[in-house]
Order: C-alpha cells, then structure tokens, then sequence
C-alpha cells in the first residue's frame, strides 16, 4: 500500500518556491504518436500492418519485416517487472529535485520490454498494468502500476507527477449559477480538494441550487464575473497564489447560424463569455499557476475548461455559439504551450448537448450535469488531456478522427 | 547469422599493429577533440619515425568533434590521406577501427593507418551529450529518471544479479583488482587504492550500482598503427599480429533485457580463425564501462559458461601478477573514460603487453591478448559489441 499524501503544512512565504523545471522535452514525430494516445487516455503501440509485429520505442519502419506501415492501436497492458532501480543520481534539473526516483523494465505480455517509472507498490516480478501518461512536459511515459487497485495507489508521488489529483488541492470553479458548476464543486469536494472556490456573478441575484451549493463542504462563494476584467482582476489578487486547479464552467450558449437576426448581438455576447472569459481568467491566474507548477503537494496543476465538442465542427444551428467554442478550443491549444514551461496542464473536457432550457429541440441522448462533474474529475485524477462526456460527444470525437471534412457535411445537413 | 557458405570469413595476413599511444587524460579540459586527437597522432608519427604526410589512411571516433567529422579533421590537421573512416561506435570503436584499417592495409587501399579515439570533456559536456545520444534514448530512457547510462546499466545489473546470483562483493573484486592494476600505471586518473570495504560503502548511484562501478568521464586520446608486417619491420617498430577479430551490432534484439553481447554469436568464430582457445590468452582487455559487463564478456567471450561469471571472478586473480591478468592499465573504472578513447583505452593497453612496452606491470610472458570492445547504449542495451586477438612478435 501508498502511504497517504498528509495535508501540505501552511506556505511559508520567507521560503522560496520550488521553481518549476520539465522532465526531457524533446521526441521524435513517433512519439508524438503515443503522446497524442496518452492525451486522450489510451494505452497504444505501434502494430505493423503487415506482420503483426508490436515495437516500442516508436519508430518508424517494423524491425521485423521493415514495413513503414505502423499503427498505434490500444494494446493488452499487462505484463511482468524484470529489473528495477532506483535513481539516485542525475544531471536532469527536474529529477534532480524528486530523487530518488525508481524505474524498471517491464516485459509486456504483448511482446516489447519497456523502460517505465514504476509504481511504490511494484517490484521485481510484480504483475503490473502498464499505463502511458503525459509528464509534466506534455509527453507520454509508461508506468507501471499494480495489476489489482492497491491502497491509496493515487498517492503515490511518481503517479501524482503524471496527474493533477484535486486532492488537498484548492479549486476556483468560475460559474456556481450553472448546474455544471455546482456539479463539479460537488465532486470536487468529493474528490478531496482542501477548498472549492465558486465564483459567483451578481451575488445579491438568488439562483437555484444556492442552499445546497453553499453546504458543500469545503465550497467558498466568491464574486466573480468573467466578462468584467476588474472583477476576474479582484478575485485573482484575492486567491491567484492559491489556485490550484482552475475549472472554467461558464458558458453561454445560444442558438441560431449567422443569417438568423440579430446574431452579431449575441454572437457578441457568446464570445464575451466563452472566449473572452476564459482569456480574462487565463491571463489573470495563468501567470501565477505557470509559476507554481512545482510548489509541493498543492502545486498549481491544471486549468480545465468544459466546452461543447462543437469546437471540433460548426453545428449550423448553433452556428455562432460552435464558432465560439472553436476560438476557445483554439485559445486552449496556445494556453496549454504557453502553461506548459510550469508544468501546470489544460485540460480540455468536450460535451455533448446538455440538458438544459436552451437545448429543449435538441433530441438526446443529452449530457446530465453530474456526468460532466465526474469527467472533470476523472481527468484531473488520471491526467487526460481531452476527454469527450457523452455519446454525442465521443461520436463527434470519432468521426472528427476520422475525416474533419467529413464530419462537416454529416452535421451541416 | 554464420557466414554464409562459399564466403567464409577469412584470416588476416600478415597485419601489423604497432604504436599504442595513450594521451594522458585530465577530468576536465578547456581543450577540443581536435586538440586531443592531434596530439595523439602527433606522438604517433614521432614514435613511428614517420612524418604526418605518411599517413594514407585514417580512422577517426570521436564523440566531441561536432560539427566535424573525420573529413573535417583532415583539412584542420593537414592530413591527405586515401582511406578515411569515421567510428562512431563508442566502446567498440577500437576493435572496429582495427578490423577494418586491417583489411584496407591488406587489399593495398592503405599502407599506414592511424587509428584515433579521443574526446574533449569540459565542464558540462557530458550532459550535454548524454542529451542528444540517440533517438530511442532520447524518447524511452532519458524521460524516465535520466540516470543516463547509470539508470540502463542498473537495470541489466539487476538483472544479472536476480538470474546468475552475482553479487555487490563479486563485482567489488573487479573494480578493486583493477584498481591495484591503476597504480602501476601512471596516466590513470585514479591515484588513490580502492578496498573491497571502500567499494561497498560507496554512494548508491542508480541501484546496485554504487560510486566505484562507474566510471569516471574524462578528456583524453588513445591511437595505434595499423600497417604492413614489412613496413613495421622496415621502420623497426615493435608490432602485433592481428590473428582475428569479429563485431555484431544488436546482437539477440528478442532478449527482453539484455544479459549477453554480441560476442557470443561470433566467438567460435574468434578463436577458430586466429587458431588460439581462451586458455593461450595471456592478458585480456575487457570493455568496462560497468563491473556486470565485464562479467559478461568473460562468459561470452568463452573464459567461462554463461552464468559462471560469478563464480569464474570467485577463482581468479585479475591484477597483472595474478591468474587471469585483466584490465592491466585499470581500465576505464580505474583510468578513466575519454568517450571514444574509452573503447581503445583496453586494445592499446594490450597492444604495450604483447609488444614489451607496457607502462603499467609487464605481465610475465604476455604473448597473445584479447581485447573486446562494447558500445552504444542506444536505448535499454548495448548495441555495439566487438574482440579482437592479437599476438606479439619479439624481436
């Protein structure tokens, strides 16, 4: 079993924060391959097409048969430590600060062996289930964690480095008007986050939920209203030194394309909330978390964002509102490189239609709140980096892999 | 993978090696690899008695010459020679350079080839390589710990240790015979005994590897001459015969953690050809860049059965007087690793041994040598592996 992470004892401010450093950065456009799987929660390898043969490192021609045609495709995950050892020394700046750090070779059932950061509760012949997650720079590695779930296996402080644990983590979640809001503060009290701010716009206008929203343990109501860059200002001076996880649920969805009246207004006024908002909120709290992404166990460690899968493809009867969400998609790419140098990840959760007064045409299956909740914690605990809530989310997803070009006339008809 | 019938691998005729040149190393150097490496050659065409213009063939491994390579080196050295090679194969470098200068000089596309590793080590640039090395390292190694070669070699050293029942006191003996070998030997960089005790006790590194199992990164060069018998005799140069030599590179790729070289596919093929067993060796250069691989080479070069490695340094002595005299000039572990120079630090020790010009402790009749080469760590093993025997010709 993992001993369990205490509660991190107060800052003390005379103290110097531990400055963020990466591990290795660089890969090959191969490994690019496996980081991209990882980002999205899958353990693949590369297949070759014409022989079948599974290869780890990534490479780009088969060293079986020199076919160049390889596949990364989900794998069987289990396999057998054979060799460990624990790192004591280290010319690396970021390893340097966490040794010693313990490595091993795992034999993959599948057939490669593989170098990967080992799990405390595995050792040599241990049956493990092997994982590839993004590190701190962004990229897949492999880790090897116990076959069978062991006590307080999240704990541990290699696979804690490979995710963005809302444990003893304080949280800002940016809308607690929105069902989503108050779903996620509720999971995320649930999930062991030492505080839950909830910004609120307009507090003195009572909203349904508000009794149960405030008697979420934890849960801290703040004045917040994203589309006000003072007010965003305010709260950042007020808790930016201790946001740690940063969840943005605002969202302002309307429907209707362009050629519907009005719809510079609204457009307008979308883009003010989902794309705008998030950048007050970025450019406000982003400088301070990049800077605390090494700062213990309540380190800075991700900004989340929950947008409609309409990023990926206009939907022409949310015309407007699909736009906006592609600028945020767009703004996320450049926050997640521009977060990145602190270690401090974006994580971006795409939904389906949600269940809501604005979306009554819309035929399901539709997204329940508490779902999107349980997606945001779920990629926070296990590092995901797009995660899809929903069927009409994942379909999208699918499809959008497939042929962007595609996917545009299937949703314009 | 034998040789292929109707093309056997051949002997070599009548090849001299002749010259072992050692620039002593120094830790740390403000000095470049071109530095080094013309130093060397320069003591080289001295004791040959020749003048740099005579020297028509070239073979060049170097580590820290970017953005040169051996072409580059010609021009900045004022060489014009008709058979250029660049190694970069690390600790296989030596045997490699030799196998193939040998088979230039015997086909006449070279008269006198000069063999040259050397390396520049200023402060950092060690990290600096290590973070370029190589693809797979750069993808599945570094970003798991970055204990560089450390953090491989202990695995396999784990390993080894699991299978074969090696233990911290086995390849304590290596390192500490070594060393004694060291202090004989003036240009080592290590000066101070080691003891058993001393071994155990040191810092953990990357575990089971402590301290005194790595080794210690360090400016330097080493060179031979690889000629005609006619030619060294003519210029009255103490030389070697070359009796065999063999490489393979990513030997056994279905191992799932390495535990044998390259050597043993090839090493019946070692002694056939140069018409010795293990038993006429007199003195052995291993390739030591870790105590396990030394234990390997012992086994896969055939002085003992796989798995006997533990046992086969159990019995044996492996200072210049003792029974199995190895590493005679300390090795890498006790002399210091000049990159490159690193994998021709133990073929020109042993070249000194057979040709009476040794340095270090003569070894009693030393006649015939074996010197075995190692390299490339390219991601969880090493890639490069080579021997070479040679036999000394006494005037």
């Amino acid at each position: 079993m993992t001993t369990p992470i205490a509660p991190p004892p107060r800052k003390d401010p005379q103290k110097v924060t531990r400055p963020p450093e990466l591990p290795p950065i660089q890969r090959s456009r191969a490994s690019l391959e496996l980081s991209a799987m990882a980002a999205r929660g899958v353990f693949a390898l590369q297949h070759c097409e014409l022989c079948g043969t599974i290869a780890y490192p990534p490479r780009d021609a088969c060293p079986k048969c020199l076919s160049i045609n390889l596949r990364f495709r989900p794998v069987d995950d289990g396999g057998e430590v054979i060799a460990e050892t624990r790192v004591h020394t280290t010319p690396d700046l970021y390893f340097r600060q966490r040794m010693p750090w313990r490595v091993g070779t795992v034999r993959l059932d599948c057939g490669p062996s593989v170098v990967a950061h080992l799990h405390g509760d595995v050792e040599v012949l241990s049956r493990v289930r092997m994982t590839a997650k993004l590190d701190k720079s962004g990229n897949a590695v492999m880790m090897a964690l116990p076959a069978q779930e062991t006590e307080n296996m999240a704990d541990d402080v290699q696979y804690r480095e490979l995710t963005a644990s809302p444990k003893h983590r304080r949280a800002l979640v940016t809308d607690g008007r929105s069902a989503v809001g108050q779903a996620v503060a509720a999971a995320l009290s649930k999930a062991g986050a030492s505080i839950i701010f909830v910004g609120i716009a307009e507090p003195w206008k009572p909203f349904p939920g508000e009794k149960e929203l405030a008697a979420i343990p934890k849960v801290e109501i703040m004045p917040l209203d994203i589309t006000d860059t003072t007010s965003v200002t305010e709260l950042c001076g007020e808790i930016g030194g201790k946001t740690d996880i940063l969840v943005n649920t605002a969202d302002y969805v309307r429907p209707g394309g362009l050629l519907a009246p009005g719809s510079v207004v609204t457009a307008r006024d979308a883009f003010d909330v989902n794309v705008f908002g998030l950048q007050r909120l970025a450019q406000a709290f982003g400088p301070g978390m990049r800077a605390r992404g090494a700062d213990g166990t309540n380190s800075a460690a991700a900004l989340v964002d929950i947008l409609p899968v309409y990023a990926l493809a206009n939907i022409p009867s949310f015309g407007f509102y699909s736009a906006s969400a592609a600028a945020r998609h767009s703004l996320l790419q450049c926050l997640r490189a521009e977060l990145r140098p602190g270690g401090v990840r974006v994580l971006s959760v795409f939904t389906g239609p949600l269940e809501d007064d604005w979306r009554q045409h819309v035929p399901p299956p539709k997204v329940q709140p508490s779902q999107i909740a349980r997606a945001v914690v779920t990629a926070l605990e296990e590092g995901i980096e797009e995660t899809f809530v929903g069927d009409v989310a994942k379909d999208v997803a699918e499809r959008f892999l497939d042929d962007p070009k595609v996917l545009e006339r299937e949703l314009g008809l | 993978m034998a040789p292929r019938p109707g093309n056997p691998h051949r002997g070599y005729r009548d090849v001299a090696v002749a010259v072992p040149v050692s620039v002593p190393y120094v830790r740390y150097s403000i000095e470049s690899a071109h530095w080094w490496i013309a130093r060397a050659l320069s003591e080289l065409t001295q004791r040959a008695g020749i003048q740099p213009a005579d020297l028509d063939g070239l073979s060049v491994s170097s580590f820290t010459l970017v953005p040169d390579t051996a072409v580059g080196l010609t021009q900045h050295l004022g060489l014009t020679p008709r058979w250029l090679d660049n190694i970069p194969m690390g600790g296989a470098s030596a045997v490699v350079a030799l196998r193939r200068a040998a088979r230039a000089v015997e086909a006449g596309d070279a008269s006198i080839v000069a063999c040259v590793g050397g390396d520049a080590n200023q402060v950092d640039s060690f990290r600096k390589l290590l973070s370029s090395f190589s693809r797979f390292a750069q993808d599945a190694s570094y970003p798991y710990g970055y204990g560089g070669p450390n953090g491989s070699f202990a695995l396999l050293t784990d390993h080894y240790m699991r299978t074969y029942g090696a233990t911290r006191e086995d390849f304590g003996k290596i390192c500490v015979a070594q060393r004694k070998n060291a202090l004989t030997y003036p240009h080592a960089i290590m000066k101070k005994p080691l003891t058993l005790e001393d071994y155990l006790n040191a810092r953990p590194i990357a575990d089971p590897i402590h301290l005194f199992d790595c080794v210690m990164p360090c400016a330097g060069a080493e060179a031979f001459l690889v000629t005609t018998v006619d030619i060294a005799q003519d210029l009255g140069l103490p030389y070697a015969n070359l009796l065999s030599a063999i490489e393979r590179h990513n030997a056994f790729p279905d191992d799932p953690i390495q535990y044998r070289g390259g050597w043993a596919m090839d090493v019946d093929e070692l002694y056939a050809i140069a018409g010795v067993s293990p038993d006429d060796i007199d003195v052995v250069a291993t390739y030591d860049d870790y105590p396990v691989i030394v234990m390997m080479q012992f086994e896969d070069l055939g002085f003992c059965k796989k798995g006997e490695g533990p046992d086969f340094v159990r019995s044996h002595d492996f200072t210049a007087y003792g029974s199995f005299p190895q590493n005679t000039s300390g090795g890498q572990l006790s002399a210091g690793q000049a990159g490159a120079a690193g994998g021709y630090l133990g073929l020109v020790e042993v070249l000194r041994q057979v040709t009476r010009q040794s340095l270090s402790a003569q070894v009693a009749g030393a006649r015939t040598a074996l010197a075995s080469g190692f390299g490339m760590i390219n991601y969880d093993r090493g890639l490069c592996s080579g021997a070479a025997i040679l036999q000394g010709v006494q005037a």
